[in-house]
């Protein structure tokens, strides 16, 4: 294969672009799990919510589903992950004083009840239809420039979330956090309201979350009833953090990169397979997805970077 | 107006039929979140497996399903039993959630080699057309009269063996207090072997009746947990008899819901009944989370 040629090259920006919004979900994900421990099952449903806001909000109008607002992406995003927190609030102050359990039973919920919404109130979500002509950013470049130069947009946004995510990992909210969910009766003895910094990091982990939503819907330029199915968002995130190591950002960014790289190249490999095999070996690739998960979750529970606990800022190691 | 007969064939048979399946399905759930402390997210596909098991015997050797029932119930046990070995039993010792996320990846497991065995495609027993049954203005299908009586059966066997056995009170205290359990003698591994066949063995009946009532897929595993979980929080987690209840309500609340209360309408569109059992799931969750049967309050 001639590595300089075009196509070679699209495919490289395209696997750059597509880990990077699923860093984007792995490092909102990581606020939930790996800040707070906290089992969210339903990312499929805040990532929805972002991808559909932000293409209801920017499309021009049509007669197939709500649109015609015309705004820019720089308010349509924020837009979109207001309305994913706002949500995640909800569910977060009602589920959070219980056991964890009741959160990830709570999550399943919400992304049925987002998927049903979005299948049934087609004035709003265009339904099955889908909803084409989204813009991309940078469209007016020439081809392989715009691709590259949204690239370079996700990429910017997976650092400043991970930049962000650091600080906070360091700073006393992270460090409460981490308290938290390694002991919250402990966290709880000295002081802390538990159920508002668990409501805290689930709200934050959603609005990141649409926020990767967002971004794929203007990649893929169009959004059809495919962005709620559980299992490419949900498990896929998972697996990525799960693998990468939980409660780690670098972690999270590495496995996002990782497990698509393998998604991806498996997918090119049986592409190639005659007919009926090509679908065949889309289920061996979940199931070994499956067990490559259980595998990492038994022998390697702390992934490929493992949680690191933040520097001491003000303590000198020597001074001890 | 819908005529009561209607309403009485249409909705509420129906929602009993589909409440009996939950119940079914709840029960494993209450009782595997009462003893191994994790809500076990591939139980739904746990009753997909079943309505698949039962398929070898119809498609194949020309079995009615009701025939196959029990060879499929002790397989799916069998495969619950062998999962627990190998992605469950190594978490008995750290903190539930993480055992969520093995469930979780099992879910998908199960899912994926459903499809990779069986296909994609809607499948159904082929038991034929069956008239139903009149009794003045009530059509009761056969298969409706059936699943209803041996759910009952089910249910009134494991109250027995509950209540009867040793095995089961063990199993009760381990419910109540695994550490208190454990040093008075009860072998808490063995409760769990049994926790295991009991929660799948009934998963997969309630499979088959799935497959029964309407068809069979492999997503439905998916669809079904929303339910499930409604119908164990309704009716107190660690209660299998708070599940029974539990999942009865949700059947008929979902299949009630939409009935035409106010209206020419149905009262909620029946694309939405998952929601039913969601905002069930909430308002218990708000104003009741012990249930309805004082589950445990974790």
């Amino acid at each position: 294969m001639d590595i300089f040629s075009p196509g070679f090259l699209n495919y490289l920006i395209s696997l750059g672009t597509m880990s990077g919004i699923y860093a984007v979900l792995c490092l909102g994900l990581n606020l939930q799990w790996g800040f707070a421990g906290l089992f969210n099952a339903g990312i499929a449903a805040f990532f929805a919510i972002g991808a559909y806001t932000t293409a209801i909000l920017t499309t021009p109008e049509s007669p197939n589903y709500l649109g015609g607002f015309g705004l820019p992406i720089v308010l349509a995003w924020p837009i979109a992950m207001l309305l994913s927190g706002v949500i995640a609030w909800a569910i977060g102050r009602i589920c959070l004083r219980l056991r964890g359990d009741y959160l990830a039973m709570a999550t399943i919920g919400i992304a049925e009840v987002i998927r049903l919404l979005i299948k049934n109130e087609a004035w709003l979500t265009a339904g099955t239809r889908g909803i084409p002509n989204i813009a991309r950013p940078f469209e007016g470049l020439p081809s392989t420039w715009n691709h590259l130069a949204f690239m370079g947009l996700v990429m910017a946004l997976v650092a400043i979330i991970y930049w962000a995510a650091e600080r906070a990992w360091a700073s006393p909210w992270g460090r409460t956090m981490r308290a938290i969910r390694d002991s919250d009766m402990a966290a709880a003895a000295i002081g802390k309201d538990v159920t508002q910094f668990r409501v805290e990091a689930f709200v934050l982990g959603a609005m990141v979350m649409a926020l990767g939503g967002a971004l794929s819907a203007h990649y893929f330029k169009f959004l059809g009833l495919s962005a709620t199915e559980p299992m490419m968002v949900t498990f896929l995130v998972w697996v990525m953090l799960i693998v990468g190591g939980s409660g780690n950002n670098r972690g999270a960014i590495l496995g996002a990169l990782i497990i698509w790289i393998i998604w991806s190249a498996t997918e090119l490999l049986t592409n190639r397979l005659p007919g009926e095999w090509i679908t065949r070996t889309s289920y061996i690739r979940v199931l070994l997805i499956g067990i490559l998960l259980q595998v990492v979750l038994q022998r390697f529970a702390k992934g490929l970077v493992p949680e690191r606990p933040p520097r001491m800022i003000d303590d000198k190691p020597e001074s001890r | 107006m819908i005529a009561l007969s209607d309403f009485i064939n249409l909705y509420l048979l129906p929602g009993l039929v589909v409440g009996c399946i939950y119940a079914l399905g709840a029960i494993g759930i209450s009782l595997l979140f009462g003893i191994l402390r994790f809500a076990h997210f591939a139980h739904g596909d746990m009753m997909t497996l079943g309505a698949y098991l039962a398929i070898i015997f119809t498609a194949n050797f020309d079995w009615s399903p009701y025939a196959a029932l029990p060879i499929t119930v002790i397989g799916t046990a069998l495969v619950a039993l062998l999962l627990d070995r190998a992605f469950y039993k190594p978490f008995r010792r750290s903190a539930g959630i993480v055992t969520v996320i093995a469930s979780f990846g099992v879910m998908l497991m199960l899912r994926s080699a459903i499809q990779l065995i069986w296909g994609v495609d809607v499948k159904t027993y082929d038991i034929g057309i069956r008239f139903p049954m009149e009794f003045g203005m009530l059509k009761i299908a056969p298969r409706q009269v059936t699943i209803v009586l041996v759910t009952a059966a089910l249910v009134i066997a494991l109250h027995l063996f509950l209540s009867r056995t040793r095995l089961g009170k063990a199993m009760r205290a381990v419910s109540d207090d695994p550490d208190l359990a454990r040093v008075s003698g009860i072998n808490v591994e063995q409760v769990v072997r049994w926790t295991w066949i009991i929660g799948a063995g009934l998963a997969a009946a309630g499979g088959v009746f799935i497959g029964i009532q309407t068809k069979v897929h492999p997503n439905m595993g998916w669809d079904l947990l929303l339910p499930l979980f409604a119908a164990a929080v309704l009716g107190g987690i660690g209660r299998p008899y708070g599940a029974v209840a539990g999942g009865l309500a949700i059947g008929l609340c979902q299949e009630l819901a939409t009935y035409p209360w106010f209206s020419e309408e149905p009262f909620i569109a029946p694309g939405y009944k998952p929601a039913v059992a969601f905002s069930v799931m909430v308002i218990m969750l708000i104003w009741r989370p012990t249930g309805l049967f004082r589950g445990r309050a974790f």
